[in-house]
């Protein structure tokens, strides 16, 4: 039996509290976790730390990532962990990277971290490894195995023999709908390294894979999109739970292919798709059906946030921290099998867009 | 002046006739929201004023309603930072007007209270306001006091123990919907199409108003109407900057003692680094933490000093302050919680005084003598 708990009746019960209050402590089901193995970790994505020119930066950027890093200090209970989801620069370059490191540091969580194409394609990652560490790795924590993938490489003519300078190669990579850019992909050396890993971990462990690009293919023209994704997909098969975590799509995203749960985070820079009203030529857009389609154009932190990831029953249940909106849970579904969006599942429930108006 | 005299009796003659008892709304604003089950009559209006002016309902016998919302200072208690209650004692947050409160969505700084009706309750009740332990006090002098019994009995037709806050604050909230203002020369200007109205530097300071000093989208003006307020709640960087190290600890220790049964409106009042977590205090949502009500702006020029801790002097230290992106002072830390509308705005000097002066035709007619005692008997000094 598990039964939502209220945020009060936990603070009764639990006799902890929640410093902060849009916590998701109505979606802890008891019930389901063995209180040992029972975690949550935070997950901060796509900051696109921008330099201008000297100690100037891009306030707008500076301060979404600021405001995920305060506010991530104040949950309690406590994360067992933060995860950064890739893009913390917007061109990769040294100060980019150092003034987001040092936004990042004050962070009072072990914090893992991502490689994003606009962290790599200037220097290929190189001094974000002096940074941050490897490019790609695994770890285990209360019996669930994370791994870490640079799903952002893509083919080697591409990367090595394409460009006549680092910068034009950041720049192209990072344009939308260009023809010289290159689909994302994990590539045949590290889906072998993957393969090895997972050899050493039971089919019953619950797995997450974290990566910056979908592992699924949605948009190639911006990328919302991995190469060899079925390979990918195919090494992921024989588990039992296993969930996807991926940034770069700044918006929320949900799938469930086969044994696979899909999860996008949101950015702290900025949202996407832009809502219609950005459009140049007149829209037929489909009707919303939920309310993150669109930002404020006076709260430019409308339409960015933050994650907060329960994996209780091994399935993550993602809470979305969106500034100046109504917080947003997806949660795995046990009934159906897959993730889904807890105030939004039933068509005729849905609320109408732009709700905090 | 003989033509609003004349409203004011219309007012009466349709009070009598058993009409809606509702003065000519002022040019710029909307008729006034009237609960359902607190309809206004001018009895109780004038039982509201009396409750309000009542200064037994305090501890010492020396503070009433209002001390901190003194009709002589256009319902503040300006120009203090702070109110002050019984025995002196000072609480955390500036005195907000009652003229057009009527309006807002929300009462008090953090929207802790939804109604006038409510609102009324607890500053009797605060120990650093009127410092009663209870309601009690007040219930017996309204049940035993011939005028008041007899009053209640005209408005409410109740006497002795039904008598009860409810009446008491119905009452008060009656009177204070009167208290409304606008025909300010903003609205002649901008409802009224008096091209006179305002300066030309006022005129230049409402276009940087609604253009690049980015006030409209928070200081609300519409079609027909304007309130200066959004009713909503933004960290605007007023308060919250000198305690950024302390929110987390502060934060953690109010929401466990408010869980364990603290009362929030004491709280606020009485800890000047709780009070700083602003609606946060209210909702316990991250998004709020820091944010205050986005007050109307409307007499704005009578009743400094501002911001909800009444932290800034003058007009222009506000405008300086939103100049600054959410600093008081350029170059000191912005806050982690900052609102995403607030940013550096690039206002030159001629621009923020512009911006002033726009603030300052947002005066109404009732208090334009206040404005006047106000003004530096020299112009003030050019940068």
């Amino acid at each position: 039996m598990s039964k939502p708990i209220s945020r009060r009746d936990f603070l009764k019960g639990a006799g902890a509290l929640a410093a902060a209050g849009a916590l998701p402590i109505s979606m802890v089901e008891l019930a389901f976790a063995d209180p040992a193995r029972n975690f949550t970790f935070a997950y901060i994505s796509d900051a696109h730390i921008q330099h201008i020119q000297g100690s100037k930066f891009v306030r707008n950027w500076d301060r979404g990532l600021i405001r995920a890093v305060a506010e991530t200090n104040l949950l309690d209970p406590k994360p067992d962990f933060v995860v950064f989801g890739g893009d913390l620069a917007q061109l990769g370059s040294k100060p980019e990277l150092d003034h987001g490191a040092e936004i990042m540091s004050a962070l009072r969580y072990k914090t893992y971290y991502v490689m994003g194409e606009h962290d790599y394609y200037l220097d290929l990652g190189e001094y974000w490894s002096k940074l941050f560490g490897r490019h790609y790795y695994s770890f285990d924590h209360k019996g669930v195995h994370f791994v870490v993938l640079n799903s952002i490489l893509t083919y080697d003519d591409w990367t090595f023999r394409r460009w006549p300078t680092a910068e034009q190669r950041m720049l192209e990579m990072a344009g939308l709908d260009n023809p010289n850019g290159s689909p994302f992909m994990v590539g045949d050396k590290q889906r072998e390294w993957l393969k090895q890993d997972l050899a050493k971990v039971s089919t019953g462990t619950p797995l997450v894979v974290l990566s910056h690009s979908p592992l699924q293919k949605i948009y190639k023209g911006w990328n919302f999109w991995t190469e060899d994704a079925e390979q990918i997909q195919a090494l992921l098969k024989p588990f039992k739970k296993v969930t996807v975590i991926y940034g770069h799509v700044h918006q929320i995203q949900y799938n469930q292919i086969g044994n696979i749960s899909f999860h996008a985070v949101m950015a702290t820079a900025w949202p996407w798709p832009y809502p219609s009203t950005y459009a140049q030529a007149e829209q037929y857009l489909p009707k919303l059906t939920v309310p993150m389609n669109r930002a404020d154009p006076f709260f430019e932190r409308d339409a960015t946030g933050w994650q907060f990831i329960n994996l209780a029953t091994g399935n993550a249940d993602i809470q979305y921290n969106l500034y100046n909106n109504a917080v947003r849970t997806v949660a795995f579904n046990t009934r159906t099998g897959q993730p889904e969006d807890r105030a939004y599942q039933a068509a005729d429930k849905r609320i109408p867009p732009q709700s905090h108006y | 002046m003989k033509n609003k005299q004349h409203l004011v009796s219309l007012v009466f003659i349709t009070t009598f006739i058993g009409g809606p008892v509702w003065a000519a709304t002022p040019l710029g604003l909307p008729p006034v929201p009237i609960p359902k089950d607190n309809p206004q009559t001018p009895e109780k209006i004038q039982l509201g004023e009396k409750l309000f002016k009542d200064k037994r309902f305090s501890s010492t016998g020396t503070v009433a309603c209002a001390n901190c919302h003194d009709p002589a200072k256009a319902f503040t208690d300006s120009p203090l930072k702070t109110s002050e209650g019984i025995n002196k004692l000072t609480g955390t947050r500036n005195a907000p007007t009652v003229v057009n409160a009527a309006y807002f969505a929300k009462q008090f700084w953090d929207g802790r209270s939804p109604d006038l009706e409510d609102q009324a309750r607890h500053p009797i009740v605060n120990p650093v306001e009127m410092g009663l332990k209870n309601h009690e006090p007040v219930l017996r002098i309204v049940r035993t006091d011939p005028a008041y019994a007899q009053a209640f009995m005209t408005v409410f037709g109740k006497s002795g123990e039904q008598i009860t806050m409810k009446e008491v604050t119905q009452a008060i909230a009656s009177f204070e919907r009167t208290i409304v203002a606008g025909d300010s020369p903003f609205d002649r200007w901008y409802f009224g199409g008096d091209p006179k109205a305002m300066t030309p530097q006022q005129a230049r300071g409402f276009n940087i108003f609604i253009g690049q000093g980015r006030c409209v989208s928070c200081h609300v003006i519409e079609q027909t109407q304007a309130l200066f307020t959004d009713n909503r709640f933004h960290n605007i960087g007023i308060g919250i900057n000198a305690i950024q190290k302390d929110v987390p600890r502060l934060a953690g220790e109010f929401l466990k003692a408010k869980a364990a049964g603290r009362d929030v409106d004491v709280a606020v009042l009485t800890d000047k680094k709780t009070s700083e977590l602003g609606r946060f205090a209210v909702t316990d949502v991250l998004d709020d933490m820091g944010a205050f009500k986005t007050s109307t702006l409307r007499n704005i020029a009578v009743t400094a000093p501002y911001m909800h801790d009444g932290s800034l002097k003058t007009l222009k230290d506000v405008v300086e302050h939103y100049n600054n992106g959410g600093v008081t002072k350029k170059g000191d830390k912005v806050n982690d919680f900052l609102s995403g509308g607030i940013r550096p705005l690039n206002l030159n000097d001629q621009q923020i005084d512009d911006l002033v002066a726009f603030m300052e035709a947002l005066t109404s007619p009732s208090f334009a003598h206040l404005a006047k005692a106000r003004k530096p008997a020299v112009p003030a000094k050019k940068k």
